[in-house]
């Protein structure tokens, strides 16, 4: 996985001294130039299919309303079983543009990993090793060296939390500020944050309950659910105040070049709201790269700081 | 019944500015946790990364009892008064 580690290991393999033609005929032959060239942009091409086929979905199937509204999230199918609430699936906007934003993740990395060699070649091998490095150090030095293999999990929530909350730059509706999805991520987390906990015995976590004294059990009980209660009201409180907030500023500032611009005698009326142009950017500078960045990074530390507090206790 | 409508409406209104009272908390607590970090940061300059991540951890924690306010608003701005509108429209029968 590092370089630095093949160096020692196996110096055949790094291309110094004199296996340099070793190297050449061991790798070259393997994957065809012109393979090697073309997988690339075939998965670049798809994230940004993706992309568009996110955009596409907003522009066709939601409807926009009049003017600036707040809503949730639209509704696209629903059983029609409304009497029912275990029969009455529903598929939403937040929904799809979950599993799209998931698509996009994989062609990413397919993207990053397409014809990767032993010998680190391109750009796109060196940033996906960067990537692959720093999750696993982060995990190291968090959880542990024991808990290496939570790397992948940690690394592909704290992804699919950020590229969720970042969907809302190319204009999809965010998934995460759809209480569904994070709660549905937090429950994830949460059976994690047990399983550790109970790795002690099932009779010692129930015991846990009790634990100071046994009046106490009630609010053991609340404290325990508090957690991914907690964890779900951060992320998607977060980014929802960032999207009313912009969506608030932004009204306001249509009504402001409306009064500022208005007098002009003959244009006035119809005067576009120029105000509306760059200033909400500002903001999104904050609430849409920051933001975003902050609550996934957040949301996978707390995840791992509690799974590895629930395993020592 | 314009009446009625109009008190639930503006008690909604008062509920939600009431409950972003709890917003006080949160930035007296963070301020403090940044000024302590700033502090630590100044003692010992080669200890800002994991200072800088601390802080923004415990930053987030000291937020959710913030967050709890801002959903409790959200929902009484957006969602109670449709839903308590709906309901005095039923009990009257219209």
């Amino acid at each position: 996985m590092t370089t630095t580690g093949s160096n020692a290991s196996a110096p055949s393999l790094d291309g110094t001294g004199t296996d340099r033609n070793a190297t050449a005929s061991l790798h070259q032959p393997a994957v065809p130039a012109h393979r090697r060239s073309v997988m690339p942009w075939v998965w670049l091409c798809a994230m940004i299919l993706t992309l568009l086929c996110g955009m596409a979905i907003k522009v066709l199937f939601v409807d926009s309303g009049e003017g600036i509204s707040i809503s949730g999230a639209t509704i696209f199918w629903d059983s029609g079983l409304s009497g029912n609430s275990f029969l009455n699936l529903t598929v939403t906007e937040s929904q799809v543009n979950s599993v799209l934003v998931i698509l996009f993740i994989f062609f990413l990395c397919r993207f990053l990993t397409a014809g990767m060699s032993v010998r680190p070649g391109g750009a796109r091998q060196i940033v996906a090793e960067w990537l692959v490095e720093k999750a696993s150090g982060l995990v190291e030095s968090n959880m542990g060296p024991a808990y290496y293999r939570f790397a992948p999990f940690i690394a592909g929530m704290m992804a699919l939390s950020l590229f969720s909350s970042l969907s809302s730059l190319v204009g999809m509706y965010a998934p995460t500020s759809d209480i569904n999805i994070v709660g549905g991520w937090a429950v994830v987390s949460f059976v994690l944050i047990i399983r550790s906990k109970m790795r002690a015995g099932v009779g010692n976590y129930l015991k846990g309950f009790t634990q100071p004294i046994w009046v106490l059990t009630p609010f053991n009980v609340i404290g325990e659910v508090a957690t991914p209660v907690s964890m779900t009201f951060r992320h998607y409180g977060n980014v929802l105040s960032g999207a009313v907030i912009s969506t608030m500023l932004y009204a306001a500032l249509g009504a402001l070049s409306g009064l500022v611009f208005g007098w002009i005698p003959v244009i006035g009326d119809a005067f576009p709201p120029v105000l509306q142009i760059g200033i909400p950017g500002i903001l999104s500078l904050y609430f849409d790269l920051f933001s975003s960045g902050l609550q996934a990074f957040i949301f996978a530390m707390l995840t791992m700081l509690y799974v590895a507090s629930g395993s020592e206790s | 019944m314009e009446l009625a409508i109009a008190i639930i409406l503006g008690a909604c209104a008062l509920g939600a500015g009431t409950a972003m009272i709890a917003g006080i908390g949160p930035g007296i607590g963070e301020g403090y946790a940044v000024g302590k970090a700033c502090e630590a940061i100044a003692r010992q300059p080669e200890s800002r990364s994991p200072v800088t991540t601390t802080m923004l951890m415990g930053c987030a924690v000291a937020e959710t009892t913030g967050l709890y306010a801002l959903i409790i608003a959200i929902l009484l701005i957006f969602v109670a008064p449709g839903l308590m509108v709906n309901r005095l429209l039923d009990a009257v029968g219209r």
